[in-house]
């Protein structure tokens, strides 16, 4: 038993990971009280700016980084639309995501069918990555999944215990309140759009550079909005992001699974598990109002004018 | 300190005030904003009054009497209103037993509510705020569906399971506490407005709008009640407050209800349109229409009602004549100090 | 932005509703010319080939009307549920579901059908929308499940039933193993213009599938401006507290919002597959669902701006082929033009309800 579930533990650990990254990004700046609907578009983006560094012989960093930097930009034009130019946050959201389609794909039309000459390969830890069943699973990851986990326990000590995470909290809840106690609102949304942004951004360097190893048009195949409901469906909690993520990332690894063992279901009713999954997912959760109203941030979507 | 007081029972408001002059004989300065007249007066050594963002006078205001202070806000002789005899008439709004679970952790329960409402009254419901105001005002406007159709009835017939609009239909209108975003649609033209609770009258045709029955309408609103305003087709957020509400319950009392609910009258309204509202309300109730007005403004009740019942936590006391009972009595029942049973008191 | 703020304005400025969009074209139009210039084009050269050449002959315009009439009918649904702040993002799906129960029909009646069969593929695609939107309607109205992921993630799983059925059950025996259905016989297709003698449209693929279109434009105009539902759904969009106040039922307006617009989606199907494809395949995907929402932003969510900017839309599509063909620039260019215009539009607004003053030195 332990045989075969290994292989699919260490599968849905692996898929789960840009999926964290994302979502991560999103909590973050929905904890501030902004909605960017345009997870997609900014991992797209970020897919192909990782993908440009290491095919002009950069290295993986230079491409991590180069995820984020374009991730981030975008993001910065959706805050400039949301945040200053006070656009329906929903609106700028589909922009920025058809945006973010478009112009990946048409900068990244001579990079199709080309292989990542760099990529981020396995690295076991020694030792941790010999204990059954985990081992394989958390401890022979790459590096960029072993950063994710690091970015996941920053996020969560940011958010629950430091001053800053607190005011960005409030912010979320209450902007009339925190700037009459002298937050500067718009600027700590914008850090945290910027946040988002890059996170997204490295979310699809993941894909391109460790997972699929390659550019295409539309790479990230929806992940974008599974990551956005993951954030519903983790009431905006850090922690329980990764463990959505990882129910996820298990959803389709069963169906790589079944795929693999030979099971008679057709590849396209496979392929719609982890759409049909996040519906469910998502109206399991929504359904209970009472918690989504505890945890979900008051301010979430709402337009403000700061002019401080 | 910004009108500090809608949140306490009158005695609550006699230790805030003993606190407030101790601070100030420490050599504290206060400025104490309030368009309560009466506490203004107990209280400030100077008031400074305004007038559509201008100055207007400054006075010593244990010199003046309200009806001076309110001759200085307005500008012109303070509007008394008439209060009238009358006899009630049959109960037309009755709450039984009527218990509403709290919505969500911030909510207030409504437990076992009774409360008889005749035809020609006016019935006054005080509270400190948050006291499940706000929850008893959706369960009788059908906002809050009921568990049991017959907790709430309207001239005897159970509508406990009935929505906003149907019994709009049935004769109970209301107006709440909120004008923008809920009362009235901000960017939206007064004629439209009309149409959001009003459309029974005459403005639909086989599901399309009359334009020009709404127009009529707003129109009859704006004029009956002396809405100032750039027109019909000015949009309600650019009305001030106290003509916003005039509109607005101009807009409920010309459906010719049988039952009306106020939740606030005259909560941020002008005190010219304060009194020109309280006076319609009045007058609605000499026409024989049932009136439940729910405040937090003690004075206003104290002045408008003919009987008051107090609202606690959820709980709703016993209701009395206004003439029977006092200030402090009703500050008692607003901490939650009524008797649980007492009989309703028949009519005098 | 040193220097510079944003005062609100008094009363929104009508002017600005009208200027915003314009101004947004404009923006997008110079940033095209940029593009273009960095791309190694004669800018104007492009811009001719992209804005004028496509609609310059009757051909041209007629693949213009035939890519602007379903763009303007899904808008037109969309934006009559847009107004409720219902956000409908899966006409996309709705639109592919339509054009499945019409082909659905097509396959079964292939070789007995009659006059009666293009009508009831014509039902049948409005059916096929409403029953996918139908399931976002449910999930929203009884589990508050956010309707725009819902509806997204049903048109991604919309997609992989096309893919089903083409791949399996419904592929064309005699289609050498392509991913297609067979050809729909007449009494399955929109007969074309050309083919009724109009000689203006000889050579055209227009076909009378526009009229689905035609007769839709007034209707929504009526529904929006004059109906007592088309109230009620604004009054749930822009004041929410005030519906629940009026007693408008939130239920029925996320039904009716969701219904209507994938009725129009699936409408927008079946006059593709019996359209100009005139079969089911999986290289079907034009995006129409999602271009629509550009489209609906655009119009102002009015009947009016809604039919100008898809004709405007419809030329983003054309030109990107066209420059696709003739000076080998990437396709991808359409859909960088139609995220552009939409974030200018976005942007522009700000200038209906604030304006733009000196910052006073403190």
């Amino acid at each position: 038993m332990i045989e075969s579930l290994t292989p699919l533990l260490a599968s849905a650990v692996a898929l789960a990971m840009p999926l964290i990254l994302a979502a991560l990004g999103e909590l973050v700046v929905e904890r501030s009280g902004v909605l960017n609907l345009g997870l997609e578009g900014m991992m797209l983006l970020g897919a192909l700016a990782s993908f440009v560094a290491v095919s002009h012989g950069g290295g993986l960093a230079p491409a991590a980084l180069a995820a984020m930097l374009a991730g981030a930009a975008a993001a910065l034009c959706f805050g400039f639309v949301t945040l200053t130019l006070q656009a329906n946050q929903v609106a700028a959201g589909l922009s920025l995501t058809i945006l973010g389609a478009g112009v990946s794909a048409f900068l990244g039309r001579q990079y199709v069918g080309f292989r990542a000459p760099a990529s981020f390969e396995e690295l076991p830890i020694p030792l941790l990555s010999k204990i059954p069943l985990i081992g394989p699973a958390l401890f022979t990851m790459n590096l960029l999944a072993y950063l994710t986990l690091v970015l996941l326990a920053a996020t969560a000590w940011f958010l629950y215990r430091t001053r800053a995470g607190l005011a960005l909290r409030s912010i979320g809840e209450s902007p009339v309140v925190a700037r009459s106690l002298g937050l500067r609102v718009n600027r700590v949304r914008y850090a945290a759009v910027a946040f988002g942004g890059a996170m997204a951004g490295l979310a699809g360097c993941y894909y391109a550079v460790a997972q699929f190893k390659m550019w295409q048009e539309g790479l990230t195949s929806g992940n974008g909005w599974i990551a956005l409901a993951l954030v519903v469906f983790a009431t905006w909690r850090p922690l329980r992001v990764a463990i959505g993520a990882l129910l996820f990332g298990g959803v389709s690894a069963f169906g790589l699974y079944l795929q693999a063992i030979g099971v008679h279901v057709s590849t396209f009713a496979l392929a719609s598990l982890p759409y049909l999954a996040t519906v469910l997912v998502l109206v399991i959760i929504s359904s209970d109002q009472n918690m989504i109203r505890r945890h979900a941030p008051a301010s979430l979507g709402k337009p403000f004018h700061d002019d401080s | 300190m910004d009108e500090p007081t809608s949140v306490l029972t009158p005695q609550a408001v006699d230790q805030l005030f003993e606190t407030l002059r101790k601070l100030s004989s420490e050599g504290t300065a206060i400025m104490f904003v309030s368009h309560k007249l009466d506490e203004i007066r107990r209280l400030c050594h100077r008031a400074t009054i305004f007038r559509g963002g201008k100055w207007v006078a400054e006075v010593d205001p244990r010199k003046e009497t309200e009806e001076s202070l309110a001759a200085l806000m307005i500008g012109r002789e303070f509007p008394r209103t008439q209060r009238r005899e009358h006899a009630p008439g049959a109960a037309a709004l009755e709450l039984v037993n009527l218990s509403v679970p709290a919505d969500g952790p911030f909510g207030t329960a409504l437990k076992g509510i009774n409360l008889e409402l005749h035809s020609g009254e006016i019935l006054g419901v005080a509270g400190v705020s948050g006291n499940g105001q706000a929850e008893l005002l959706e369960a009788i406007t059908g906002e809050q569906a009921s568990s049991d159709s017959g907790m709430v009835r309207l001239l005897g017939q159970p509508i406990g399971r009935l929505g906003a609009a149907e019994r709009r239909r049935l004769g109970l209108v209301n107006v709440p506490e909120e004008r923008l975003g809920r009362g009235a649609v901000p960017p939206m033209s007064l004629i439209e407005n009309t149409l959001l609770t009003a459309h029974r009258q005459g403005m639909l045709q086989h599901g399309l709008v009359s334009q020009a029955r709404a127009i009529a309408y707003a129109k009859a609103c704006i004029e009956g009640f002396d809405v100032r305003c750039s027109g019909a087709a000015a949009k309600a957020q650019s009305l001030s407050g106290g003509n916003l509400q005039k509109f607005i319950v101009g807009r409920e009392i010309r459906q010719l209800p049988r039952a009306m609910v106020v939740a606030q009258p005259t909560w941020g309204v002008d005190v010219a349109a304060s009194a020109l509202i309280r006076q319609q309300i009045i007058d609605l109730a000499v026409r024989g229409v049932a009136v439940l007005v729910i405040s937090e403004d003690l004075g206003e009740i104290l002045e408008m009602c003919d009987r008051v019942a107090v609202i606690a936590a959820g709980r709703l006391s016993p209701s009395k004549w206004v003439s029977d009972t006092s200030a402090e009595e009703i500050g008692r029942w607003m901490a939650g100090m009524f008797p649980q049973d007492a009989p309703e008191l028949a009519a005098a | 932005m040193r220097g510079l703020r944003l005062v609100p304005r008094a009363q929104p400025s009508r002017a600005m509703l009208f200027i915003a969009p314009l101004l947004a074209v404009l923006l997008t139009l110079i940033v095209g010319l940029g593009v273009f210039a960095w791309l190694g084009q004669n800018p104007l050269r492009a811009f001719r080939v992209f804005f004028i050449d496509p609609v310059s002959d009757m051909s041209g315009f007629s693949e213009l009307l035939l890519k602007a009439s379903p763009l303007c009918l899904i808008a037109l649904g969309l934006a009559i549920g847009f107004r409720a702040s219902i956000w409908n993002i899966g006409a996309e799906g709705q639109m592919y579901m339509g054009g499945i129960f019409a082909t659905g029909l097509a396959i079964r009646f292939h070789d007995h059908g009659g006059a009666w069969l293009l009508p009831a593929m014509v039902v049948a695609g409005a059916l096929g929308g409403m029953f996918w939107a139908s399931i976002t309607a449910a999930l929203r109205a009884q589990f508050h499940a956010n309707e725009i992921l819902v509806s997204l993630m049903l048109t991604y799983v919309a997609d992989l039933v096309v893919k089903y059925l083409v791949f399996g059950p419904w592929q064309d025996p005699q289609g050498n193993n392509f991913p297609i259905t067979v050809q729909f016989s007449d009494d399955a297709l929109f007969p074309l213009f050309a083919s009724w003698g109009w000689g203006a449209f000889e050579g055209t693929r227009l076909n009378a599938s526009v009229f689905l279109t035609v007769a839709a434009i007034p209707l929504a105009w009526l529904f929006m401006e004059r109906s007592f539902l088309g109230f009620q759904l604004q009054v749930t969009g822009l004041a929410p507290g005030a519906a629940r106040y009026a007693g408008f039922p939130e239920k029925r307006m996320i039904w009716l919002a969701l219904l209507i617009s994938g009725a129009a989606a699936g409408l927008a199907g079946v006059s593709e597959v019996a359209g100009p494809i005139g079969q089911l395949n999986d290289r079907w995907q034009p995006l129409y669902g999602f271009t629509a929402i550009i489209v609906a932003a655009l119009g102002r969510m009015h009947a009016v701006g809604i039919v100008l900017a898809s004709l405007l839309m419809a030329l983003l599509y054309l030109g990107g082929e066209a420059v696709q063909i003739t000076l080998q620039l990437p396709k991808a260019l359409s859909q960088v033009f139609q995220g552009l215009l939409l974030m200018f539009l976005l942007g522009c607004d700000v200038l209906v309800n604030y304006r733009i003053a000196r910052r006073v030195a403190a």
